[in-house]
């Protein structure tokens, strides 16, 4: 049985000096996997690469025993793989419909269920269905931006940092969310500043430093480590 | 062609090129090391080159002055007036992205046409400028050959001026900003100011560049310099010989003008009912050769050689 | 009186000109990120092109319209594909270059084709109605016809912007080019769509101009920097601030000749150009800076 996802050996960077420096990261078709470590460590870097928006100079990215190393985001979509970037992941001056169906634009036929589905998952997404996006508060354009990546029906959901700047109430709501859609078969891998509660719905947890792997483990057994502890669960 | 025929045509080829090789250095200042995409040439131009001429032609009932001045004057007037000009455009752009200035800056030149066309009191309008002298008149120094020795030794010192100011820690946060904005921000550079400082020095040098224009030319009218070829082939220049490079800057300047001249030579051939539709294929040569520059080799055919004055990190 | 509304008519109708030239340097702008300085050129050829059509044919003056705009779309996705594709990848700003290049090309071309005299769709004067209910104000059927036109091409530019899946993901792409990507939406269909609006636009342009007034091989590069004021006044990357931009530059400029000379009409547009850098280099509408 193969793996939804395995990234081997990951280089790569911006054009510069590599950043990724031998990335490994595994997804299983059911699972949640977090994505930990400190700022600039590469973490949204993995993901782009992961995603194919930057050159992957050495190493391999395997998505359902298929090689996709480098291959372009558009193939991405098409194989079911959806991306919600860390910033700027909705289209401001579209609606919230309109948004919806950006995220499926390569998909054929009537968009209708897709959009029912999104919305019974967002209610309010549904309400607000003629705003535009950019009018919208912060956690209102989140729950966009992770409507727009579903409305693919995708296997693996990729989220950088799904709740940064979200009040506490709104982050619990959406790790709610996040562990619904992964109810539904999805498999889930994000970046998190929020480690404690991330890795508490978490199957597995990566801690990511300069580019490479510091710690692989269970979400419990990486809560419980004393080392990830005073990295970064503020001891 | 005569002995004396070719020589005279090569020292005014060589003129014009001079002229051109300083207005490709003041773009250079502008575009080379900063980025600022300036296609208003003309208009700093147009400027400098009425300012001299006003300033240094006899007393004339028709239009304002001439005041008479000698030659020096008349340049320094050329300069000060462009560098006027220059601050007032660069303090509105200079906070913008670059594509603004680009419009803005055919905008100034559209303006300066128009004003130079309709203001008959200030630059007698369509009629022109006539009888600009060159200097030392009624000298033996009065030839073109002199001029064009004249001519030679401000795009030798504008050179010099520039190369300095490249190599000088001023053109270094120059070059800096050019490559990347938001870090020279960071280190604490006023991008805004240092981008002025750049434009309005370019639009010194073009002034100076329409001041020796007026004085080899010996005439001035609205249409005189064809204001959007001039400007195109100035480009041309500084984008062939390799933008942010001064050498190149000027080795373009005479191998475009070269090209343009050769153009003109073979259009020359075509017979006068067809002049018109010459003058139309010698632009869309020039063009044509633009587009396969930008697309073969954008660097230019002399790429900019930063000096090593960087302690490069390894 | 009179002599406002008959202005305020001109204006209209140069502000429709305007206006089908503004929305195609405002969506060039949105999606590929650079002033397409070639888009008064695409106007002039657009109109010689029609010029060349309805002389073949036999037909009347309208007829340059459709041939203009089939031409140009045409035409500006081929230019796109053989020049502009080829450096999109560096910075936007050799684009620019590459756009004043290729202005000074069209306009060469069409100067050694159709020569640099003043030509005329028509020959014979169009009599315009007195309208006596409006103080007798003259409206010539032609100015009507410019402005309905116009009013259905932008019609149907915001139908196909906010109605189809293409439009939309164009405005998707001018919002956020790399969301639009990392969401599968093809971007070199939408640029290649983008060609063909922005190419037919100015190809319309370009003939109201020639009906308006004559052809002439610099009518396009003449206008093109109210063109820019309007893009810019609308805020530039706005299809739609592009029409408000539009029609407020146009009537300025008319306006402008009951106070300064004719000439200085230019200088109205850059004046108010230059107005909205100072004060709100973002357009009256939001756009992107
Ligand atoms: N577009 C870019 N171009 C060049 N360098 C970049 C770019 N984006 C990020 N970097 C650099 O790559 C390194 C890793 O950045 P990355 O965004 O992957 O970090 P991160 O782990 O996601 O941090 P954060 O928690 O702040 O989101 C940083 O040193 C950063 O400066
Ligand atoms: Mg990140």
């Amino acid at each position: 049985m193969s793996s939804l996802l395995e990234a081997k050996g990951l280089y790569g960077g911006y054009g510069g000096a590599d950043i990724l420096q031998g990335t490994n990261l595994r997804v299983e078709a059911d699972e949640i996997v977090v994505i930990v470590g400190p700022n600039g460590a590469g973490k949204s870097t993995a993901m782009k690469a992961v995603f194919g928006l930057l050159r992957i100079r050495e190493g391999e990215v395997r998505y359902r025993n298929e090689t996709i190393t480098n291959a372009k985001p558009e193939q991405m979509v098409r194989r079911g793989i959806a991306y919600v970037p860390q910033e700027k992941n909705v289209f401001p001056s579209l609606t919230v419909r309109e948004n919806l169906e950006m995220g499926a634009y390569l998909m054929k036929g009537d968009l209708s269920q897709r959009l029912d589905k999104v919305y019974t998952l967002f209610p309010k997404l549904a309400e607000r269905r003629r705003q535009q996006a950019g009018l919208m508060s912060g956690g209102e354009r989140q729950m966009v931006a992770m409507g727009r990546a579903l409305m693919i029906d995708p296997q693996l959901l990729m989220l950088d940092e799904p709740t940064a700047g979200l009040s506490p109430l709104l982050i619990d709501e959406t790790f709610e969310r996040i562990q619904e859609i992964n109810a539904q078969g999805i498999g889930v891998l994000m970046v998190e500043q929020n480690a404690k509660q991330a890795l508490a719905i978490a199957n597995r947890g990566y801690v990511l430093a300069t580019g490479s792997n510091r710690h692989e483990d269970t979400g419990p057994n990486l809560l419980a480590n004393p080392e990830v502890a005073e990295m970064f669960l503020g001891g | 062609m005569e002995l004396s025929g070719i020589a005279s045509y090569l020292i005014s080829f060589l003129t014009f090129a001079g002229v051109y090789a300083v207005l490709a250095l003041g773009l250079n200042m502008q575009w080379g090391f900063t980025g600022q995409f300036n296609i208003g040439i003309a208009g700093f131009f147009a400027v400098g080159a009425y300012t001299s001429a006003i300033l240094t032609t006899p007393s004339s009932p028709a239009y304002l002055g001439g005041f008479g001045m000698p030659f020096l004057v008349g340049l320094a007037g050329a300069v000060i007036a462009s560098t006027l000009l220059g601050l007032v455009v660069g303090l509105i752009t200079a906070r913008l992205r670059t594509d603004y200035l680009a419009i803005a800056s055919i905008g100034i030149a559209e303006m300066v046409r128009l004003f130079v066309k309709n203001e008959d009191w200030l630059t007698n309008g369509v009629r022109g400028i006539a009888g600009i002298e060159r200097p030392f008149a009624d000298t033996v120094l009065d030839s073109p050959f002199v001029y064009l020795v004249i001519v030679a030794l401000f795009v030798a010192g504008v050179y010099f001026l520039v190369e300095r100011a490249y190599a000088s820690p001023w053109g270094r946060v120059l070059r800096a900003i050019r490559e990347n904005e938001p870090a020279t921000a960071a280190a604490g550079k006023s991008i805004a100011g240092f981008r002025l400082q750049a434009f309005v020095l370019g639009s010194a040098i073009m002034g100076l560049g329409g001041g020796l224009y007026a004085h080899f030319f010996g005439f001035l009218s609205p249409e005189a310099f064809m204001p959007l070829y001039g400007t195109f082939l100035v480009w041309v220049m500084l984008i062939a010989g390799g933008s942010g490079n001064n050498r190149g800057a000027i080795l373009g300047a005479v191998l475009v003008w070269g090209v343009w001249s050769g153009t003109e030579l073979l259009t020359g051939l075509l017979p006068t009912e067809h002049a018109t539709q010459g003058a139309a294929l010698r632009v869309l040569l020039i063009g044509v050769l633009l587009q396969v520059i930008l697309v073969t080799r954008p660097e230019g055919v002399f790429p900019e050689k930063p000096p090593k004055l960087i302690t490069r990190k390894r | 009186m009179t002599d406002i509304l008959q202005l305020l008519i001109y204006g209209l109708v140069l502000g429709s000109v305007l206006t089908m030239g503004a929305i195609g340097v405002s969506m060039i702008f949105g999606i590929l990120r650079f002033a397409h300085f070639a888009h008064g050129d695409f106007m002039t050829l657009g109109a010689y092109l029609g010029l060349s059509f309805i002389s073949a044919f036999g037909l009347s003056s309208w007829w340059a319209l459709p041939a203009a705009m089939v031409g140009m779309a045409v035409i500006a996705v081929f230019i796109d594909q053989v020049l502009y594709r080829r450096i999109r990848r560096t910075q936007p700003v050799i684009l620019l270059i590459a756009s004043f290049g290729m202005a000074l090309i069209l306009r060469s071309l069409v100067q050694l084709i159709w020569g640099s005299d003043n030509q005329t769709y028509t020959s014979g004067i169009q009599f315009p109605w007195q309208l006596d209910w409006l103080g007798g104000m003259r409206l010539k059927p032609d100015h009507l016809w410019i402005m309905l036109i116009s009013l259905g091409l932008v019609a149907g530019v915001h139908l196909f912007l906010t109605r189809t899946r293409l439009g939309k993901a164009m405005r998707a792409m001018s919002d956020n080019m790399d969301l639009a990507l990392i969401s599968g939406i093809p971007a070199e269909r939408v640029i290649m769509v983008t060609w063909v609006i922005g190419g037919a636009l100015a190809g319309a342009a370009g003939v109201f101009l020639g009906i308006d007034t004559r052809l002439h091989p610099v009518m396009g590069w003449t206008t093109l920097l109210p063109v820019f004021a309007a893009a810019i006044l609308g805020g530039i990357g706005r299809p739609y601030g592009a029409i408000a931009g539009g029609m407020i530059i146009g009537v300025s400029m008319e306006m402008s000749t009951l106070l300064i000379p004719a000439a200085y009409k230019p200088a109205v547009a850059f004046a108010i150009m230059v107005g909205m850098l100072i004060l709100r280099p973002q357009g009256i509408f939001k756009g992107t800076v």
